[in-house]
């Protein structure tokens, strides 16, 4: 149990599987099936010459093996690309990066052919130098061009490795003066890199209103790329903040394995930009070997009691055959429980200290875990008035057995138990817990307190009547005892109590409804019968029938004592045209009646008053003909 | 005594003499009020009728739903409504149309014959859809 501890250091510091924050995988065989899988080429070759770059640029980093058919078909395009003279120089940017990883065989001429109608004119390189620098800002990040003002970190990138690629093709032409001020730029884009707090640095945009708005990984390695180029071309060395560029590759491997790939190109061209200058920690990025190194474990403690540090300055061994460094001997005072490691690295040849960038101090959350004791576990029922033990029985908490209690509502349950660590301290677990099962699925949960190792409840049901809802019967009894760092915890079903509570009084409370099996929720729920409203009391319908004849009668009425009025139609009109009219007036006013009484039938009004707008003009044209030509005739008659 | 007895036949006497005169006033009244009526010319005594008629046919219509309920309610108003309405216009066709009346003196009657008609119309047309 001592020594049983040592080994685990072995683990961290070999591939880190420790899930803890500020722990960052380096680049393993995860990456490299993710790789495969993200670049599948569609029908035996890639749909553009940039996917392609980005495919074989991948797997060259990651050291994957290409298929003979698909460098066959590549380089098929790659060819096509470089002879058709009507490319694009992205085109030509991508087919001669895809040449320069598969190396197809093609004639020396055409690219003497090419390279003379690329826009590259390098017959002033200088001027070219400064039209580049003259885009960059005062802030170090780069315009995209001199028309547009918004300035951009992924345009420093693309800028930087243009200067670079100036450089390479003419670098007796450049002033220095020039190159001087292209890394004080540098160092000013490296004031912008913006940080999280376990210590990854990235570079972002800082304004939103891009059209093309960059990532930051896709910025980041932008910047890293053209950094990386610029500093091979030049003859000094960049002096970069160490601290910062490790954060940089920290945020790349905290990434994982992205899904896009577009991302995944990003990240391995980083990483591989960056394993190539030689700037990483223990593990290179990419899993390389790392140089002969001192590493020291500074301090550990425990992460309750930070002040108090059990190790101080242990040196970690080197294993050759593992390529390891592990902890020889550790103190026998190292109990169960969560530590702090903080290690620190430094690398033993000082001429590579410059070439490689170590972290200061790495701080490692580390978990011992062993077997706690439990022993000494019982159950008891206790009379409430004497305190007196009426049964007890003891519990197997290792074992499957089960005991069964009796108690009523005047009696105490009383659980108890002991504790330790395997050096024997006291241990207080994360979770104690006691819980009673109704029969109807009620359940009471409690905790279980402790002193020192000693862990009891004691449960008065006396007191716990009415939280218990009255009811009795049989209550099964589950203990839960857990921790992190306890190999051993326990969810067991211990046995069960017979309570017998008195009966619930008119006012008690109901026991909460319990959770209804979730498909009921959705099956077929009771039938609704729709009440209609009873419908109103109608007369009978010969009485309805008879008053509708007594209510005509009137109208004959009417015109019966008409006829004995004497009315007569003398009045009529008798000549053709007047006549006429007054036919069609009498008509007219016939027709509005009758439209009325469709209207009641079954027009509806819009009809109604459209039909009556045309009667309704047409009756008074009528009717004023009619009516004038009567008074007309009247006047004449009285003046006569 | 015998003179309480003839006070007393006196004003029995009296009172069946009033009562008599009350009778045969009452009756020339009604004479007199028949007798002026048929001197009113004829297209007067016509609108009368029609106004007879129309009070008549409401009249009919209270009692029917003083009957079975007013269950329909819109239906009664409507179908009263219209009787009523339709005396009214006639009342006014009566006062515009009669020679004695000093105030329309210039309204030629065709033209108050044209409004009755009209206003009849715009009124069954609200009846008819109020009717339901």
């Amino acid at each position: 149990m001592a020594r049983s501890p040592l080994r685990f250091l072995v683990l961290i510091l070999a591939i880190s599987i420790c899930h803890a924050a500020g722990i960052f995988h380096p680049i393993s065989d995860s990456h490299r099936s993710a790789a495969l899988d993200l670049f599948k080429p569609v029908d035996g070759s890639f749909a553009s010459l940039e996917e392609a770059y980005e495919a074989l640029r991948t797997f060259e980093v990651l050291g994957i093996e290409k298929t003979a058919e698909l460098s066959k078909a590549i380089c098929k395009s790659v060819l096509g690309t470089l002879e058709s003279s009507s490319s694009t120089p992205k085109d030509l940017f991508h087919a001669l990066g895809v040449n320069g990883i598969l190396k197809c065989s093609s004639k020396e001429e055409t690219f003497e052919d090419q390279t003379s109608k690329t826009d590259l004119h390098l017959s002033d390189a200088e001027g070219t130098f400064r039209s580049i620098k003259a885009l960059s800002q005062s802030d170090g990040r780069w315009r995209y061009s001199s028309n547009n003002p918004e300035s951009s970190t992924f345009a420093a990138g693309i800028a930087l490795e243009a200067l670079s690629g100036v450089v390479s093709l003419a670098s007796s032409e450049i002033d220095q003066f020039m190159i001087g001020a292209v890394k004080n730029d540098i160092v000013k884009l490296f004031d912008s890199i913006e940080k999280y707090d376990d210590g990854t640095f990235y570079f972002d945009e800082k304004l939103v209103n891009m059209r093309e708005q960059q990532g930051p990984l896709a910025t980041t390695s932008s910047v890293v790329r053209g950094l990386t180029a610029f500093s091979s071309v030049i003859t000094e060395s960049l002096n970069l903040p160490g601290d910062k560029i490790l954060g940089i590759a920290k945020f790349f491997l905290g990434i994982g394995i992205p899904g896009d790939t577009k991302n995944f190109f990003d990240q391995v061209d980083l990483l591989a930009c960056l394993e190539n200058n030689r700037q990483v920690k223990v593990n290179t990025v990419l899993g390389s070997h790392a140089p002969p190194l001192t590493v020291t474990l500074v301090r550990a403690f425990s992460s309750s009691a930070r002040d108090n540090s059990i190790i101080e300055n242990q040196e970690l061994k080197f294993d050759p055959q593992d390529a390891v460094y592990f902890l020889d001997d550790l103190p026998a005072s190292f109990d169960v429980g969560e530590y702090i490691f903080v290690f620190k690295m430094l690398v033993q040849d000082s001429e590579q200290q410059t070439v490689y960038a170590t972290g200061t101090l790495t701080q490692v959350p580390i978990y011992v875990t062993g077997l706690i004791k439990i022993e000494n576990a019982k159950i008891a029922v206790l009379d409430s008035d004497l305190g007196s033990v009426e049964t007890q029985k003891k519990l197997d908490l290792a074992g499957e057995s089960t005991v069964s209690v009796s108690a009523n509502h005047l009696q105490k349950l009383r659980l108890s138990f002991q504790m330790s660590t395997p050096l024997g301290n006291a241990f207080k677990p994360h979770q104690a817990f006691l819980r009673l099962r109704h029969e109807t699925k009620v359940e009471h949960t409690f905790v279980v307190g402790s002193s020192g190792k000693k862990f009891e409840i004691t449960l008065d049901f006396l007191g716990l009547v009415e939280k218990f809802f009255y009811l009795s019967g049989r209550y099964d009894i589950q203990l839960t005892v857990g921790d992190a760092v306890m190999e051993n915890s326990l969810l067991r079903e211990i046995g069960y109590v017979e309570l017998d509570l008195p009966e619930p009084p008119e006012n008690a409370s109901r026991p909460p409804p319990q959770p209804v099996d979730p498909y009921t929720r959705y099956g077929p729920k009771a039938e609704i019968t729709h009440i209609f409203r009873a419908p109103e009391k109608r007369p009978p319908e010969e009485l309805s029938l008879a008053f509708l004849v007594l209510t005509i009668l009137p109208l004959f009425g009417f015109i019966i004592g008409l006829l004995r009025l004497g009315v007569n139609l003398k009045n009529f009109p008798t000549s053709a045209v007047p006549a006429t009219f007054a036919v069609i007036f009498h008509l007219g006013i016939a027709a509005v009646l009758l439209l009325y009484v469709l209207f009641w039938l079954k027009l509806d009004l819009f009809t109604t008053l459209k039909t009556l707008c045309f009667l309704g003009v047409f009756l008074m044209v009528v009717g004023h003909r009619t009516l004038s030509h009567l008074a007309s005739a009247s006047a004449k008659l009285k003046s006569a | 005594m015998y003179q309480r007895e003839r006070e007393r036949e006196r004003e029995r006497d009296y009172r069946e003499e009033m009562a008599r005169s009350t009778g045969k006033d009452a009756q020339a009244l009604f004479h007199s009020l028949r007798s002026a009526y048929a001197a009113t010319p004829t297209t007067l005594k016509i609108i009368d009728l029609y106004m007879g008629f129309a009070v008549f046919t409401a009249l009919i219509q209270v009692v029917y739903m003083a009957i079975v309920g007013s269950f329909p309610f819109n239906s009664f108003l409507s179908g009263v409504l219209s009787c009523v309405g339709t005396a009214i216009l006639a009342v006014c066709l009566r006062i515009q149309v009669n020679k004695d009346n000093k105030e329309f003196k210039d309204l030629p009657p065709e033209r108050a014959f044209a409004d009755f008609v009209l206003c009849n119309l715009v009124l069954h047309l609200v009846i008819m859809n109020f009717l339901g």
